[in-house]
């Protein structure tokens, strides 16, 4: 292979793998990536870019990537795409294509687009697609839907599982290069508890690609080699290699995303393809490093143009060349050494275009006695190349334009403007950047949380300096988090300073910048031009150019660009880099997948599926199920050939007639026990409970302080301390927070304490005329006899031999039971409840069933009838309301004048006049629908059912004044017409309640 | 009629029936138990405790035990009381009239919860999928025991051995639990990539 | 995710916590003896404020107590935390309050 070195790097040559690029076979090593496989088969074009769909090319080695996004993956449940060639480790078989492009990489018929590129410039989809409005809908959404987005979306279903896993340490080394290394060393032996998290396969940063630099002595590998065995002998470390830190969160709090078994391939594996960790670290140290700054440039987005630094790792780590005869452009001395580097390996270099007017040193010297064309004051003025790189012209500077270019022939264009410190996780921290003019970078200011940066993310580039930075970062996170502080290193490095020169913005490029392209943002496309655009528009924030040239805005955040973005908009404005400002960084530092956020939470651990011990009958015995909160609840049990009206009308029937079994276990109950149990019963409910007599029960209605209804359910006393609340389903955990609430915060002198006991019991409603016998047989040390036993009354004895609390209650208007049993015998007892009512032909009922048994007997339930904004009056329970109390939670409240206008919304009866047809719940409820629309609307139908029992439809409602219209007529407008309905008393059967003593 | 007959139904019966235990982290539910809330001020506490046969502790976050009973620590008002293989109707009875002349609360819970145990080497790391707190003896050491959640389901979890955890869940949470714990130890059922990360 | 130090378990994530409102705001004693005026400023007015926030959380996953924080609402940063019908601490320097989150995130 004509551009892999025989020898060299970190790749195995005794393990080759095969893969697939764009259908094409090719062939890499262990150890290589996506991009250095591709790179060592002389492959350098991957992609096309955003908008104008030009050929670009590898451009980094690492997570900053703008143009090699590739999909990854066999099958479409697999499928990944956008990732970043420079991060895919390869493995043999992988599959991968590139992206944006049709119908193929090297023939894109949207490359036209790069053919108008004069006419889509910034602000472009904001000045265009402005009219007419129908156009959006049939053309523009459309075609810009189309043309936009990077990658694709898999249709499949993701096969792969993720997992999250809360981590806790002492000290947390986010980054495992130089200094990181250096920090967790000293944290290490300073013996607290150490993550060391890299986003690479291999830990070490810059220092797998070093070959000259010692350190202690050792060659740089060597060293690297010691320190990873040392920190993996360490109990006290958790070493997370192909680990992101993506994300800071408040308190030290750090998301981390291990990529576990992407690197395998399909292997089958037991582990997690990813696994979030949700990290809380008494310390951190951000060793989090730089990334190269490109040059601003007309064409320097030719496939075959690379930054210096990654083509040096091309080499020296990957044993690839990415090409065969070089042109450098830079503004600082780290492209010399990438250069030297190079041209030791092959790589002819036939000039270096520096910026500065007099690069000097050490490196320049070392350039010069090597052979190397150093041009000073120098810039590149243009490229040349359809799908790669051919030419490029370059340029003396005088008087501060380019002069006439000269043309050299090359494969190969590498830029360096400088090293922009990777700031973001400090960023996100809250800290605030400091701009350093010397360096030309942002760097952390002033920490606020417990943070350091040591190394190359606050600007400290050099390898001696870098591992003495990053020690001395490791000793003191590891004291503040409390460790025994190991003994001091010194450091003893050979590497050559690369100095700290560098270049932001866009060089003077001969032919003025109107005319020509240099690339900013090459993933988003933004120009140099663009961004001037912009700022002649007016936009002189650094946020809004950003959002209006979309410049920063792709999946790199602008890792590569937003540097030289800001110091163009400098250059235009006249203003200094540090006045502009800067964007803000926000997680994720790299895209990061759904499934590692969703972890584990899919499918039947999405949410836990809450079940009474009823449910596995109720499942066997067909019923069908609705979600009430995370309950789930039957909904109603149809027999074969029956939908849902036909089941609930035999369910309504079997009840009104005989008797109906029903699951009301998911309703809240909450024992209030202590000698002031009244005392808080009366404060925290409208109704009075200090009469209520042991053994009975009472309906109890609560309200919030502003006066609303929250909740209601069946109260029964006990004994004179003891009360059996009972709270609707979805309420029990709002109800026993407000009542702790209270106790703890207001009434913390009553002697009263509230224990949940939702879940200790299940309740077995047993409804209809022949309830009482079913159940007679079955109880023990308990008279159910109507004398013995009245309605709203509460027993304790056993049932089926098992302790039951029995309740004499009713909500459909029948003679009817709640037995409550503990949780764990609830469905034997069911069980032998159906057997001893079959001669009756108990009827097991749903949900639906109870609510329209219940509607017809105008009962409200919270959440349906009330919404809120609904006092007791409102929905008829004003006799609920304790009339001599003088203070319970909502009483003044409901002493507002607005509480008791006539207008307000009141609860009604609604009969159609055509008895057949069923009003939609929610719909409005008007006066006069032969109004204009929008009409007055006075109402809305809150429930509505077909009544069995009636052999028509009810509905309840909330209308304005409802009670004063009591046999008016009112309409409810429909899409097919309006509803003409009559407005009754919310009863509509027994109202004498007569049927409740059966 | 046929009282003999109801047998209590645990609900962790049916989820953990199929699933393979790495020994790394093996699951396993925990026998029924009398379970009993007791709150209180604290004269009625040492009366409790008397009545129990058990301390109840005074320190946050502990737990104390006596042969086949424990006290638990919920809250500076809040015991939970558990006595394994007991009758909770006589326990209730026996404590209630002992602490007849006290104002406190007691409840019977006995089937509110059911309880399960984790064991082996990587607990805590499998109880970390999900329960946010830090589980190193350090921060949680045996004796310890505290309401906290796991996923999206309250718990109470408590550590009885260096590698041993139990867990207390309300009867409608317990197969999520479960379930979520057997998904977190999958990874131990494949040896050769299984790595110990803590 | 906030790290909450509960005054009766120590710290804790706030994932185990709920919200509880601005702190400090007592019930009136006689609620019938206030104007309409005065009721409402209790039911719904409250400060908002940027910066120091006396508000309430409960430990609900935990030892389930309501108690106080004051926390500074740009910064998130907690700078004490202390038991219902305690007086908070004395009010913190201005300034003081952002170093302090340095120390909000102690274990």
């Amino acid at each position: 292979m004509r551009y892999r070195l025989p020898a060299g790097g970190r790749i195995d040559r005794d393990k080759p793998m095969s893969f697939h690029f764009d259908g094409k076979k090719y062939s890499g090593f262990a150890g290589d990536t996506l991009a250095s496989a591709l790179i060592a088969n002389g492959v350098h074009l991957v992609g096309r870019s955003f908008k104008y769909h030009r050929p670009r090319g590898i451009m980094s080695a690492g997570a900053d990537e703008p143009n090699a996004l590739v999909g990854v993956g066999n099958e479409e449940s697999r499928y990944t795409p956008n990732l970043r060639a420079t991060q895919v480790e390869l493995y043999d078989g992988l599959v991968a294509e590139s992206q944006n492009r049709w119908p193929s990489l090297s023939l894109d018929f949207s490359g036209a687009n790069d053919l108008f590129s004069r006419f889509l410039p910034a602000g472009f989809y904001y000045k265009t697609f402005m009219w007419p409005a129908s156009a959006w809908k049939k053309l523009y959404e459309p075609m810009i839907r189309r043309a936009a987005g990077l990658g694709r979306a898999p249709d499949a279903a993701d096969a792969d599982r993720y997992t999250q896993v809360y981590g806790h340490c002492d000290v947390l080394v986010v980054g495992a290069g130089p200094a990181g290394l250096a920090a967790a060393l000293a944290a290490a032996r300073s013996g607290v508890r150490v993550f060391v998290c890299d986003e690479q396969d291999q830990m070490g940063g810059s220092l797998l690609s070093e070959r000259e630099a010692t350190i202690d002595g050792q060659a740089a590998a060597d060293w690297l080699e010691q320190t990873i065995q040392e920190l993996k002998s360490r109990t006290n470390v958790v070493l997370l290699p192909r680990t992101t830190a993506f994300g800071w969160y408040p308190h030290n709090f750090l998301g981390l995303c291990e990529r576990v078994t992407d690197h395998l391939g399909p292997a089958i594996t037991k582990q997690p393809r990813e696994r979030m960790w949700q990290v809380r670290a008494r310390e951190v140290v951000l060793a989090t490093g730089a990334i190269e700054r490109p040059m601003v440039f007309p064409g320097n987005d030719r496939p075959g143009i690379m930054m210096a630094e990654a083509a040096r790792t091309y080499a020296n780590r990957y044993g690839a060349l990415p090409g065969t005869r070089a042109v450098v452009f830079t503004a600082c001395d780290g492209a010399y050494r990438a250069a030297l580097e190079l041209k030791s390996a092959g790589i002819e270099i036939t000039a270096i275009a520096d910026v500065r007017s007099n690069p000097n040193g050490r490196w320049i010297e070392r350039a010069r006695a090597a052979g190397i064309d150093v041009r000073p004051s120098t810039v590149v003025t243009g490229t040349y190349g359809r799908l790669h790189i051919s030419h490029v012209d370059v340029a003396r500077i005088s008087g501060g334009s380019a002069g006439h270019p000269e043309t050299f022939a090359c494969d190969l264009l590498l830029m360096l403007a400088g090293f922009t410190p990777s700031v973001h996780l400090f960023s996100q921290s809250r800290g605030k950047l400091v701009y350093d003019e010397d360096l030309k970078a942002y760097l952390p200011g002033e920490s606020v949380e417990r943070e350091r940066s040591v190394g190359g993310c606050r600007g400290v580039f050099d390898l001696s300096t870098s591992l003495a930075d990053g020690f001395a970062g490791g000793l003191s996170a590891a004291k503040a988090a409390g460790g025994t502080v190991a003994a001091e290193h010194k450091f003893s490095v050979f590497a050559q300073s690369l100095g700290r020169d560098g270049f932001v913005g866009a060089p003077p490029s001969g032919g003025g910048s109107r005319r020509t392209r240099a690339w900013v943002d090459f993933q988003n496309d933004v120009t140099a031009k663009d961004i001037e655009l912009a700022t002649r528009e007016g936009f002189r924030s650094i946020e809004h150019v950003k959002r209006y040239t979309t410049t920063g805005m792709a999946t790199d955040q602008g890792k590569t660009s937003n540097m030289n973005a800001l110091g163009i908009v400098s250059q235009t404005l006249a203003l200094p880099v540090s006045k502009v400002g800067l964007t803000t960084f926000r997680p994720p530092y790299t895209p990061t997948t759904f499934g590692a956020f969703a972890g584990q939470s899919r499918g039947e651990l999405f949410d836990p599926v809450r079940k009474t011990s009823i449910h596995e009958w109720a499942r066997e015995n067909g019923a069908v199920f609705e979600d009430v909160s995370l309950w789930k609840r039957a909904h109603y049990f149809p027999r074969p050939g029956e939908d849902i009206h036909a089941a609930v009308r035999r369910e309504c029937k079997a009840t009104r007639e005989s008797v109906g079994i029903f699951d009301a276990s998911t309703l809240g109950k909450i024992e209030v026990v202590g000698k002031d149990a009244a005392e808080f019963m009366n404060r925290m409910y409208t109704n009075a409970w200090t009469k209520l007599e042991p053994g009975r029960l009472r309906y109890g209605v609560m309200l919030r302080e502003d006066g609303f209804i929250m909740d209601d359910g069946v109260v029964g006393r006990m004994s004179p301390d003891r009360f059996h609340v009972t709270t609707t389903t979805g309420g029990a955990t709002r109800v026993l927070a407000l009542m702790e609430d209270y106790l703890q915060t207001e009434w913390s002198d009553l002697d009263v304490w509230l224990t949940s006991t939702t879940e200790q019991w299940a309740v077995i409603a047993v409804q209809g005329p022949n309830a009482r016998k079913v159940l007679e047989p079955l109880v023990q040390g308990i008279d159910i006899s109507q004398q013995a036993m009245p309605h709203m009354s509460v027993q304790e004895g056993r049932i089926c031999g098992v302790p039951t609390r029995l309740f004499r209650v009713s909500f459909t208007g029948e003679l009817g039971f709640e037995v409550n049993v503990p949780m764990g015998y609830g469905r034997g007892v069911w069980e032998a409840i159906c057997a001893a009512g079959r001669e009756f032909g108990i009827t097991p009922y749903g949900t639906e069933t109870m609510h329209v048994l219940r509607a017809e007997k105008g009962y409200i339930i919270v959440g349906q009838e009330t919404d809120g904004t609904v006092t007791p009056d409102d929905v008829g329970l004003a006799w609920a309301i304790g009339k001599t109390k003088k203070d319970f939670v909502g009483k003044r409240s409901l002493a507002r004048p607005a509480m008791s206008r006539s207008d307000r919304k009141q609860l009604v009866g609604l009969l159609t006049v055509d008895p057949k047809i069923v009003l939609e719940e929610g719909a409005q409820v008007v006066a006069d629908p032969s109004e204009p629309v929008p009409m007055t609307m006075i109402g809305h139908v809150t429930s509505s059912y077909w009544s069995a029992a009636l052999d028509r439809s009810i509905a309840l409602a909330l209308v304005q004044g409802g009670r004063a219209r009591i046999g008016s007529r009112l309409s409810v407008p429909m899409p097919s017409g309006p509803v003409t309905v009559e407005v009754v008393q919310p009863i509509f059967y027994d109202p004498e309640g007569k049927r409740l003593d059966g | 009629m046929a009282e003999a007959t109801i047998v209590r139904v645990n609900s962790l019966a049916a989820v953990s029936r199929d699933s393979a235990n790495p020994p790394r982290a093996s699951l396993a539910v925990l026998p029924d138990a009398a379970k009993l809330v007791f709150r209180g001020r604290p004269p009625s506490v040492g009366a409790a405790a008397e009545a129990f046969g058990v301390e109840l502790p005074q320190t946050a976050n502990r737990f104390s035990e006596a042969g086949p009973r424990k006290a638990y620590w919920l809250g500076p008002d809040e015991w939970l009381l558990e006595a394994i293989g007991q009758d909770s109707s006589e326990l209730f009875s026996a404590m209630a009239e002992r602490l007849a002349s006290h104002s406190c609360s007691l409840v019977d819970v006995s089937h509110r919860s059911d309880s399960m145990e984790i064991r082996g080497p990587m607990s805590e790391y499998v109880l970390n999928h999900g329960c946010p707190l830090d589980l190193s003896e350090r921060a949680f050491p045996i004796g310890m025991c505290t309401r906290t959640i796991l996923g999206k389901s309250p718990i109470i979890l408590s550590r009885t051995e260096r590698e041993v955890f139990h867990l207390d869940v309300w009867r409608s949470f317990s197969p999520y639990v479960w379930l979520l714990l057997d998904d977190a130890r999958r990874e131990f059922l494949d040896d050769e990539s299984a790595r110990s990360p803590t | 995710m906030l790290l909450i130090k509960c005054p009766f378990c120590g710290p804790r994530p706030e994932l185990e916590f709920s919200y509880g409102g601005q702190a400090h705001i007592a019930r009136p004693k006689d609620p019938a003896s206030l104007d309409d005026e005065a009721w409402a400023e209790y039911l719904y007015i409250r400060s908002n404020s940027k910066g120091l926030h006396a508000e309430r959380w409960r430990h609900i996953h935990g030892c389930a107590r309501f108690f106080n924080v004051q926390r500074n609402t740009v910064s998130d940063a907690i700078v004490s935390t202390y038991k219902i019908g305690e007086e908070p601490p004395k009010p913190v320097e201005p300034g003081l309050e952002e170093r302090s989150s340095r120390s909000g995130a102690a274990l």
